[in-house]
């Protein structure tokens, strides 16, 4: 049974095309006018409505040194200023978690694609989500954005966001 | 003489967490981390929870026991005391909740010869009772024999918080969580459990002070009671450094005490959602 015959496999991938349903997210880091600045983290995920954690997309943060000075400090300290993030995911997490983590991300827009269908995650079962972006900057503050949505859809989704302080325009299509 | 008597009964009452109208207070530099971080906690009391305007508690490995998630104990590192508060840090090197407790477990006598009140032991002196038999005069009236028990609690954690180092001892008054120590929010609220000598303590008083006082006029204290299963519902006004406190008598001694004096305090961390 381990062994799928090929032709079974080419054969169900083109009767369900449509299952790969595609998050599109273009992200804004904002310039900021202070006197010292430093990159925000930043972490994005989709939460359902009894607030479990249904994706994590993506959080951006100053990666641990693998042999660092016995004072130094590391980047991972600073994670749970990400409030929610923290409280939601970040703290179950064993970082860094491939795909998801990074480091932190230049002022500009940032454009990225997540397959939300993957081998290890299924489909989004049905309901009330909400993508949620949060961003925290050393010596600045803290910015939570939500944008809610529902799933399934028949026709690609979009959403916009637009951040106050930490965060600039958020635009997000979800083609199921 | 006289003026005498009352500074050294004002010397007696400054013993740690004995103070009777000042309140003493942990308070943890942050509660909700990230394993193999470091946290500072500072101990004092003073009227208002937070001020550092009066004394320091005198912490050693006698009143001070860190739990780690584990149940293991913990070690304090930097342990100092200052004119204004006490000082220790605290490397949460396992991920889970740590309780850090303060006890005060003492036993105090009083009693009259004549007009003459008199208190035993004196500051920095242990209780005994023989030391009490050979205090007491045959002609002694109004002996009282008191049995303190306090306890002062905060609780930092490092990734997920947990309930293993929250294992009641089943003496005196403690608080079981039933929502996470390390998991108030101000949108949310929080229902914990009171214990005596580890059963439900129904309708008991509760006090709540937020952090702040000096930069308000009024204490705005949160007055709750516990229900028939000594649990409390608390919804916060917001954010912030909360310090909780309930107290009772009652004649449930060990001897030769004969009353009993108890006192819980917890110092808890509200985050905004």
């Amino acid at each position: 049974m381990r062994l799928t015959p090929l032709g079974l496999c080419i054969c169900a991938a083109w009767s369900l095309p449509s299952l790969a349903a595609q998050l599109d997210l273009s992200l804004e880091i904002p310039q900021l006018d202070v006197a010292e600045y430093h990159r925000p983290y930043v972490a994005a995920w989709i939460e359902d409505d009894s607030r479990h954690v249904a994706r994590n997309l993506l959080v951006w943060y100053q990666q641990d040194r693998r042999n660092p000075s016995p004072n130094a400090e590391q980047g991972s300290k600073w994670l749970p200023d990400l409030r929610q993030w923290w409280r939601r995911t970040g703290r179950a997490l064993d970082l860094p978690l491939d795909g998801v983590s990074a480091a932190t991300r230049a002022v500009g827009v940032h454009r990225m694609s997540f397959q939300l269908d993957t081998t290890d995650q299924p489909d989004l079962a049905p309901g009330h989500y909400k993508l949620r972006i949060e961003a925290a900057r050393e010596e600045g503050g803290r910015e939570l954005i939500d944008l809610p949505f529902d799933w399934p859809a028949t026709a690609p989704l979009t959403l916009n966001g637009q951040g106050g302080s930490e965060l600039g325009a958020i635009r997000v299509t979800i083609t199921p | 003489m006289k003026l005498l008597y009352s500074a050294a009964l004002g010397a007696a009452l400054l013993t740690p967490l004995s103070a009777l109208a000042h309140d003493t207070w942990l308070l943890p530099s942050k509660t909700v981390l990230a394993t193999g971080q470091w946290v500072t906690v500072d101990a004092a009391a003073s009227t208002q929870p937070f001020i550092k305007d009066h004394a320091p508690l005198r912490l050693n490995s006698d009143n001070l026991h860190i739990t780690a998630p584990d149940g293991s104990a913990a070690e304090a590192h930097n342990l100092a005391t200052g004119k204004l508060r006490s000082t220790f840090d605290l490397q949460l090197e396992q991920e889970g909740t740590y309780k850090i407790a303060v006890l005060f477990d003492s036993m105090m006598a009083s009693w009259q010869e004549g007009e003459q009140r008199h208190r035993w032991p004196p500051r920095g002196s242990t209780f005994s009772a023989a030391g009490l038999a050979k205090q007491v005069p045959p002609d002694a009236t109004k002996l009282r024999v008191t049995e303190m028990l306090r306890r002062m609690e905060t609780y930092v954690t490092a990734g997920q918080p947990d309930n293993r180092a929250h294992k009641p001892t089943g003496k005196g008054l403690e608080l079981v969580p039933v929502t996470p120590f390390n998991d108030l929010y101000s949108d949310e609220p929080a229902t914990f459990q009171l214990l005596l000598d580890g059963q439900p303590a129904s309708d008991q008083p509760i006090k709540i002070v937020a952090d702040g006082l000096r930069y308000r006029d009024a204490v705005q204290a949160i007055k709750l009671t516990t229900d028939k299963d000594g649990r409390v519902i608390i919804n916060w006004p917001g954010p912030g450094m909360y310090w909780m406190n309930t107290s009772l008598r009652d004649n449930k001694a060990t001897k030769p005490a004969t009353e009993r004096s108890l006192s819980f305090t917890a110092i808890l961390e509200v985050l905004s959602p």
